[in-house]
């Protein structure tokens, strides 16, 4: 089986139909924004760009701004689209509905050879300058991390496992994890892209054992809180975030199964694991290497194209394992989204009227679960023209929704010590200031 | 947890609906440390987006909330599921229709 949908199998026969039916709907240009909601309509498209000599586009978000900004990086753009309503400013290309009824003649479509060395996808990190930065992903590379990946994580047993993720395809975890993982080892992605608790229980229910669940700290923690019987599941992985031992093992008895975390970024795509319950050290990809260079540290070697840095601050143990001790101060990752203070201020300060105005780590927020709640940002902005509607409206054009300042405080001048350097501390001492606005319980 | 012996609360009238939108803008607030006060959510304001702003980390907070509190399990598979974040009084529409404490 290549993939389920509401637990219907799908097989390799009627992919490869379906592959060739909307490689031929693609047209003439030589990039595809790939934004399907379901994840096989997905991966189709992704197979189908690959076997019409396309390249996907995967932006970390899709403001009006980001799209404008593809326009301009890839001109000959469509947008590959399974929903009515899609409002991206790009050419769309609907995704063809299948044909009804039963299939004749699946047989007859060959398997496409791709070139290793064929550059796949145009993944990108939003750059601090203002602009997105392309990472070149080739499909040999992209595949190479995927077999690793797959030993790693024990799914090439000769059984066909089936794999459920809470997490969107685009996403370079998600596009790894739930699209190509299973496509390199010959396990079964499941169309679905359950959200809340119950979604994702009856998505694992309807798939057959042995099935794994691809998901982040965030939806673990609302799925261990939710009062839901978790359904048995074989192998649960963790992304985007390092996961609390306390949530780890709690995890590990309530599904009755164990627990693997990945460690990557979206320029160098998975490098390592970990079971959060056994050790705190990860697991380093044969011929990956990690070089420590002062407080930096860059990876290289096996499917990654060329020496990356790695925004987190990690101590080698190891020829091959590591620690993690927190990221880079600059950097912001909220839920698998990643952005850096330095790129978030540029955005906010290329506002018109904002005359001054920098954003600052704020507090965790979640009360029904604590433990695990996700701290979000906060900005300061000096626009005595402007108002914190506008304000908001106009960063939400530029920014992720997720990294949109809670609260955002209109200030009269921000806290710049005496080299005009704006300590973090300040920030968050201003936004704690009785002047703002307190909510009344 | 799940109190399964306790009869089906009966669904509320409009000044039940009211009650429970103001408590639902209470939990919210407080459940996200919104900087509004829950008297200033409007019942028809939409709580993603350009409304109050609410992205898929507060919704899945919001379900958590609402799942312990009133009982509801939020599913995005069934065909309400756009329409129960359109806003404040839609939720609280929903919430009635569906608790059991």
């Amino acid at each position: 089986m290549l993939a389920y949908r509401a637990g219907t199998p799908i097989r390799v026969s009627e992919f490869l139909a379906d592959v060739s039916r909307v490689s031929g709907a693609l047209g003439a240009g030589g990039h595809v924004l790939n934004v399907c909601s379901d994840r096989y309509h997905f991966t189709v498209g992704f197979a189908a760009s690959l076997a019409a000599g396309k390249v996907s586009l995967l932006p970390a978000t899709r403001t009006p701004e980001v799209i404008a900004q593809l326009r301009r990086f890839a001109p000959d753009a469509v947008c590959l689209t399974d929903e009515d309503a899609c409002d991206i400013e790009l050419p769309q290309v609907r995704y063809p509905p299948t044909p009804a009824g039963a299939r004749a003649d699946t047989s007859a479509a060959a398997i496409p050879r791709i070139d290793p060395a064929r550059r796949a996808a145009w993944v990108f990190t939003s750059g601090s300058t203002g602009m997105p930065v392309p990472h070149e992903k080739t499909f040999g590379g992209l595949i190479e991390c995927m077999r690793v990946e797959a030993e790693r994580l024990d799914l090439i047993d000769g059984r066909s496992h089936a794999v459920i993720a809470t997490v969107p395809p685009q996403h370079m975890y998600g596009f790894e994890a739930s699209v190509l993982l299973p496509l390199a080892s010959g396990n079964a992605l499941c169309a679905e892209h359950p959200f809340y608790p119950a979604d994702v229980c009856s998505a694992l229910t309807a798939a057959p054992r042995p099935r794994i669940l691809i998901t982040t700290p965030v939806h673990l923690r609302a799925l261990v809180a939710a009062d839901l019987p978790l359904p048995a599941t074989d192998l649960v992985v963790s992304a985007t975030a390092p996961l609390s031992s306390e949530l780890a093992r709690e995890v590990e008895q309530r599904f009755g199964t164990r627990l693997l975390e990945i460690y990557g970024s979206t320029e160098t795509g998975s490098i390592a694991v970990r079971e959060p319950t056994r050790t705190a050290q990860w697991w380093l990809w044969p011929r990956v290497s990690l070089e420590s260079r002062g407080e930096e540290t860059w990876a290289e070697g096996g499917h990654i194209e060329r020496r990356t840095r790695l925004y987190d601050v990690i101590e080698l143990t190891g020829p091959d394992r590591f620690l993690l001790h927190g990221r880079v101060a600059d950097l912001v990752n909220i839920a698998g989204k990643r952005s850096s203070l330095g790129y978030l201020d540029h955005q906010l300060n290329s506002i018109p009227g904002v005359l001054d105005g920098a954003f600052f780590h704020g507090a965790a927020a979640g009360a029904a679960a604590p433990e695990a709640a996700v701290a979000r940002l906060g900005a300061c902005v000096v626009a005595p023209q402007l108002d914190a509607a506008t304000i908001l409206a106009e960063l939400r054009r530029r920014i992720d929704p997720v990294f949109l300042p809670r609260p955002l405080l209109l200030v009269e001048s921000l806290p710049r010590n005496s080299t005009g350097k704006l300590p973090q501390e300040a920030l968050r001492a201003l936004a704690m200031a009785p002047s703002k606005p307190a909510p009344t319980a | 947890m799940s109190d399964n012996v306790s009869p089906l609360r009966q669904p509320a009238g409009s000044a039940g609906i009211a009650a429970l939108t103001r408590e639902l803008a209470g939990l919210i607030v407080e459940a996200l440390n919104l900087e509004v006060a829950p008297a200033d959510i409007g019942p028809e304001q939409p709580l993603y987006g350009e409304g109050l702003g609410l992205d898929s980390i507060d919704i899945l907070e919001i379900a958590l909330v609402v799942s312990k509190q009133y009982g509801v399990q939020l599913r995005a598979d069934s065909e309400e599921n756009s329409r129960i974040f359109a806003s404040l009084r839609q939720l609280a529409e929903y919430v009635n229709a569906h608790r059991t404490k």
